[in-house]
C-alpha cells in the first residue's frame, strides 16, 4: 500500500494530497500522523475505507498538537521515539483559529514534533467558511459580497512569523505548487529535534473557484505575486528564500479565482487590490524575494 | 465514629497523615505513569504540584507535561496512551467542562486512563467550593466514576483505578469532595503493593495501516455506543475482583451501613457520608432502625445494593439536575417511593445537627418527593 491514497475522496485537483503524498515520501513512511477533524480527515478515512498507509490518528478539531505531544512525549519515555517522526497534519482553521491556542502551547514546550499546516485559507470542510486566515476580498459564504461588503474585510494571520515568535528550531512555508521544495523542507525540519512548522499553501478547487488542473499554476502565482513568500527559518534567523524570477502583479493571481471576482467591480474592490498589491510588495522587499 | 476508626485494621505499608489531593498523588507514584499532564485549578492544583515535586525530585519516573489548558491536558494523555503508555491527569469544575469534548473521545476510543476529579462546583456565579456538580455532568458519557468518602479511599480508588482502567479499557475518574476531603488530613495507610503492568486493547505501532476514529457511517458510531454502555453496566464483577485483590475481602461498589434491618434508608456518595453514619449511630441508640448505603461508585451504579434495601430511603444529592439532584432523579428508577434531597451546593456547609435535623425529618415522613436543603 502507498502512504495515501488511493481511493480518498479528495476533490479533482486538491491541493493537499500532493502535500500529504510529498511529506510521507520525504519522511519514507516513518511517520504517526495526527490529523484534526476537516477536508483530509473526511476524505481519507472513512469507516473501512482508509486509505493511510501509515499510522493515523483522528484527534479532534482544535486538539491535533496536544495530542500529537502526548505520543511524541510517550515515546520519548517508552524509548520508541526512533520509531517514527510525530506529524500533524491541519487545516488553517484548526492551526490559526480553534487550534490556536494548543499549537501555541506545544511549540512552546518545543515538543519534537512536525507540525504541517494545510492553509486552503477557509473552512473548505464544511463549505467555504471564512477562517484567520482567510486573505482580504475573499468571497467566503460569512463574508458574502453585497452591497455594503465587498468580501472579506480585515486582515490574514501570519502564522509563520507567529510560529517564528515561538522560538522553535524551524518554521518554514511552502506551496503545493513546488512538491520538490516541499520535500526539502520536510528533510530539513527532522534534522532538527524541537517543534518544526511548515506552512503549506494549498489551493482548493471549489472554494476558490479555480478549475480542477488549475491548482498549481494558481499555488505558483500565488508564490510568484509575493503574495504567499516560500521562506525558511532557523533557530528564529531567516536562511532560504524561494526568489521570484519574474513578478507577476496580483490581479493576475484575483482573477484566476472566482472569490476575487467580485473586486474589479464592486466599488470597495479597487481599495482592497491595492491593498494586496501593497502586502504582497512588502513581502518582496522584507524578504527580498527578487532575483537580482 | 471513635469505634468506627478503630476497627478500621492496618495490616501493611505505611500510616500518615494526607489529605486527600495528597493521598491521590501517592497512589498515583505508585501506579507510576508514563505520562502525566495537567493544567491547574483549585482544588485540584495540590495534586499535580505534588507529582510535579516527585518528578523533580525524582522518586517518580513520569513525563510531566505542564500544558497550556484543561482540554490540552486530557488531550495530551489521550494521546500518549495510544501509545501504550500509562497515564494521570487531573481537574475540577470549569476545568473538566472546558476539556468536556475530550472526555467523551477517550471513553468512545476505549483508552484507557486515570483522572482525579476533586468536586467543586460549576458557575456561574463564580464559586471554588464543593458540590457534585461537575462529576454529574461526567456521569453519562461512559467513564467509570469512583468517589472518594475520605483520603483513604482517595488514596485506594485512586491506585485500583489503574488496573480497573486497563482491564475494561475505559477511563476512570476518582471523584472526592473539594476541601473537606481534598484538602483535609487524615491518617491514610499507604498501601505497599505492587501494579500489574499496564495492558491495554489497542496501541499505535509504526507502519501499521491503523486508523483511528474514522469517520463512521450506517451502524459504526451505535455498535460502538452500544458496545461501550453495555461494558460499564457488566463492568461490576472485574471492579470488584480488581478491589478485592487490592483493598480486601470487603471492597464493593457500595458500602452497607447498618442496613440489614432497617425501616429507613439514607443513600449518600461523598465526603459527608462519615457525618451521616454519625447519625445514623446516634439513632441508632435512640431505638430508630435505620442504615446508610454508600455508593462508592456512581458508574457503574451498584444497583444489586440498591435494590436490596428494604424501607424508606432518602437519597441525598449535593447537584441539581433538571427536578431532581444528580442520582436521586435515576435511584427513582430502581426504588420508586424513594425520596430526594438537594442540599448544599457550592460548598454551602451543613453541620452535624443540620444533618441529623434532616435525617429526623425524613424519619418522621416529613420530607416530599423532592426538597431543596435550605
Amino acid at each position: 500500500m502507498s502512504y495515501f491514497g488511493p481511493g480518498h475522496g479528495a476533490c479533482p485537483g486538491c491541493g493537499f494530497p500532493i502535500a500529504v503524498k510529498s511529506v510521507l515520501e520525504a519522511l519514507e513512511g516513518k511517520a504517526f500522523i495526527v490529523n484534526p477533524t476537516g477536508c483530509l480527515e473526511i476524505v481519507s478515512s472513512m469507516y473501512g475505507r482508509n486509505v493511510w498507509g501509515v499510522p493515523y490518528i483522528h484527534s479532534l478539531f482544535e486538539n491535533a498538537a496536544a495530542v500529537a505531544a502526548g505520543i511524541e512525549a510517550a515515546l520519548r519515555v517508552l524509548k520508541r521515539k526512533h520509531e517514527g517522526h510525530v506529524v500533524v497534519f491541519a487545516g488553517d482553521g484548526a492551526t490559526a483559529d480553534i487550534g490556536f491556542g494548543m499549537v501555541s502551547g506545544a511549540f512552546d514546550r518545543d515538543h519534537d514534533i512536525l507540525y504541517i499546516c494545510y492553509d486552503n485559507e477557509a473552512y473548505q470542510n464544511t463549505g467555504n467558511q471564512q477562517s484567520g486566515l482567510t486573505p482580504p476580498g475573499a468571497r467566503t459564504t460569512t463574508t458574502p459580497v453585497g452591497k455594503r461588503q465587498p468580501g472579506k474585510i480585515g486582515k490574514e494571520k501570519d502564522m509563520v512569523s507567529i510560529a517564528v515568535a515561538h522560538g522553535i528550531p524551524y518554521v518554514a512555508s511552502a506551496s503545493v505548487g513546488y512538491p520538490n521544495d516541499l520535500k526539502r523542507k520536510v528533510k530539513r525540519a527532522v534534522e532538527f529535534e524541537g517543534a518544526k512548522y511548515i506552512h503549506v499553501h494549498s489551493p482548493c478547487v471549489p472554494g476558490w473557484g479555480i478549475d480542477s488542473k488549475q491548482t498549481v499554476e494558481v499555488a505558483r502565482l500565488a508564490v510568484e505575486t509575493g503574495l504567499y513568500p516560500l521562506v525558511e527559518f532557523e533557530h528564529g534567523k531567516l536562511v532560504r528564500v524561494m526568489k521570484i524570477k519574474e513578478k507577476k502583479p496580483v490581479e493576475e493571481y484575483l482573477k484566476a479565482q472566482r472569490r476575487f471576482r467580485h473586486l474589479f467591480k464592486h466599488p470597495e474592490g479597487k481599495k482592497i487590490i491595492e491593498e494586496l498589491q501593497r502586502i504582497a510588495d512588502e513581502n518582496i522587499k522584507k524578504y527580498n524575494l527578487l532575483q537580482q | 465514629m471513635q469505634e468506627r476508626l478503630q476497627d478500621e485494621s492496618y495490616k501493611s505499608g505505611k500510616r500518615v497523615l494526607l489529605n486527600g489531593n495528597q493521598a491521590v498523588a501517592e497512589a498515583v507514584k505508585i501506579a507510576e505513569p508514563d505520562v502525566i499532564a495537567a493544567y491547574p485549578i483549585t482544588p485540584q492544583t495540590p495534586v499535580v504540584e505534588k507529582l510535579a515535586e516527585f518528578v523533580a525530585e525524582g522518586v517518580l519516573n513520569s513525563e510531566f507535561v505542564n500544558v497550556e489548558s484543561e482540554y490540552s491536558a486530557l488531550s495530551v494523555v489521550y494521546g500518549a496512551a495510544l501509545t501504550g503508555a500509562r497515564v494521570f491527569t487531573a481537574t475540577s469544575s470549569h476545568g473538566l467542562a472546558y476539556m468536556y469534548e475530550m472526555c467523551w473521545w477517550v471513553a468512545g476510543s476505549r483508552v484507557p486512563l486515570v483522572m482525579a476529579l476533586p468536586t467543586r462546583s460549576i458557575g456561574a456565579p463564580w464559586n471554588i467550593h464543593s458540590d457534585h456538580s461537575d462529576v454529574m455532568i461526567l456521569k453519562d458519557v461512559g467513564w467509570i466514576i469512583s468517589m472518594a468518602e475520605n483520603a483513604q479511599e482517595c488514596f485506594d480508588l485512586t491506585l485500583i483505578g489503574f488496573p480497573i482502567s486497563e482491564e475494561l479499557n475505559i477511563p476512570y475518574s476518582v471523584s472526592y469532595d473539594a476541601f473537606m476531603v481534598s484538602h483535609t488530613a487524615e491518617v491514610v495507610e499507604v498501601r505497599d503493593v505492587e501494579l500489574p503492568k499496564r495492558k491495554q486493547a489497542y496501541k499505535i505501532l509504526p507502519n501499521s495501516e491503523f486508523a483511528l476514529n474514522a469517520v463512521t457511517v450506517n451502524d459504526a458510531r451505535h455498535k460502538a455506543r452500544k458496545t461501550l454502555m453495555k461494558d460499564l453496566e457488566n463492568s461490576r464483577r472485574k471492579i470488584e475482583k480488581i478491589g478485592r485483590c487490592f483493598l480486601g475481602e470487603d471492597f464493593s461498589l457500595a458500602e452497607k451501613y447498618r442496613v440489614e434491618d432497617a425501616d429507613y434508608v439514607i443513600v449518600t456518595y461523598g465526603g459527608w457520608s462519615g457525618d451521616f453514619k454519625d447519625v445514623v449511630d446516634e439513632m441508632r441508640d435512640e431505638g430508630v432502625k435505620i442504615g446508610l448505603l454508600k455508593l462508592r461508585f456512581l458508574r457503574p451504579l451498584p444497583e444489586e445494593e440498591l435494590k436490596e434495601i428494604s424501607g424508606d430511603v432518602l437519597v441525598v444529592d449535593r447537584s441539581a439536575l433538571y427536578k431532581f439532584g444528580g442520582m436521586g432523579g435515576e435511584i427513582k428508577r430502581i426504588i420508586p417511593e424513594a425520596k430526594n434531597v438537594i442540599a448544599a451546593l457550592g460548598g454551602y456547609e451543613i453541620g452535624y445537627s443540620e444533618i441529623k435535623a434532616l435525617v429526623r425529618r425524613f424519619v418522621s415522613g416529613k420530607i416530599g418527593e423532592v426538597e431543596w436543603y435550605p
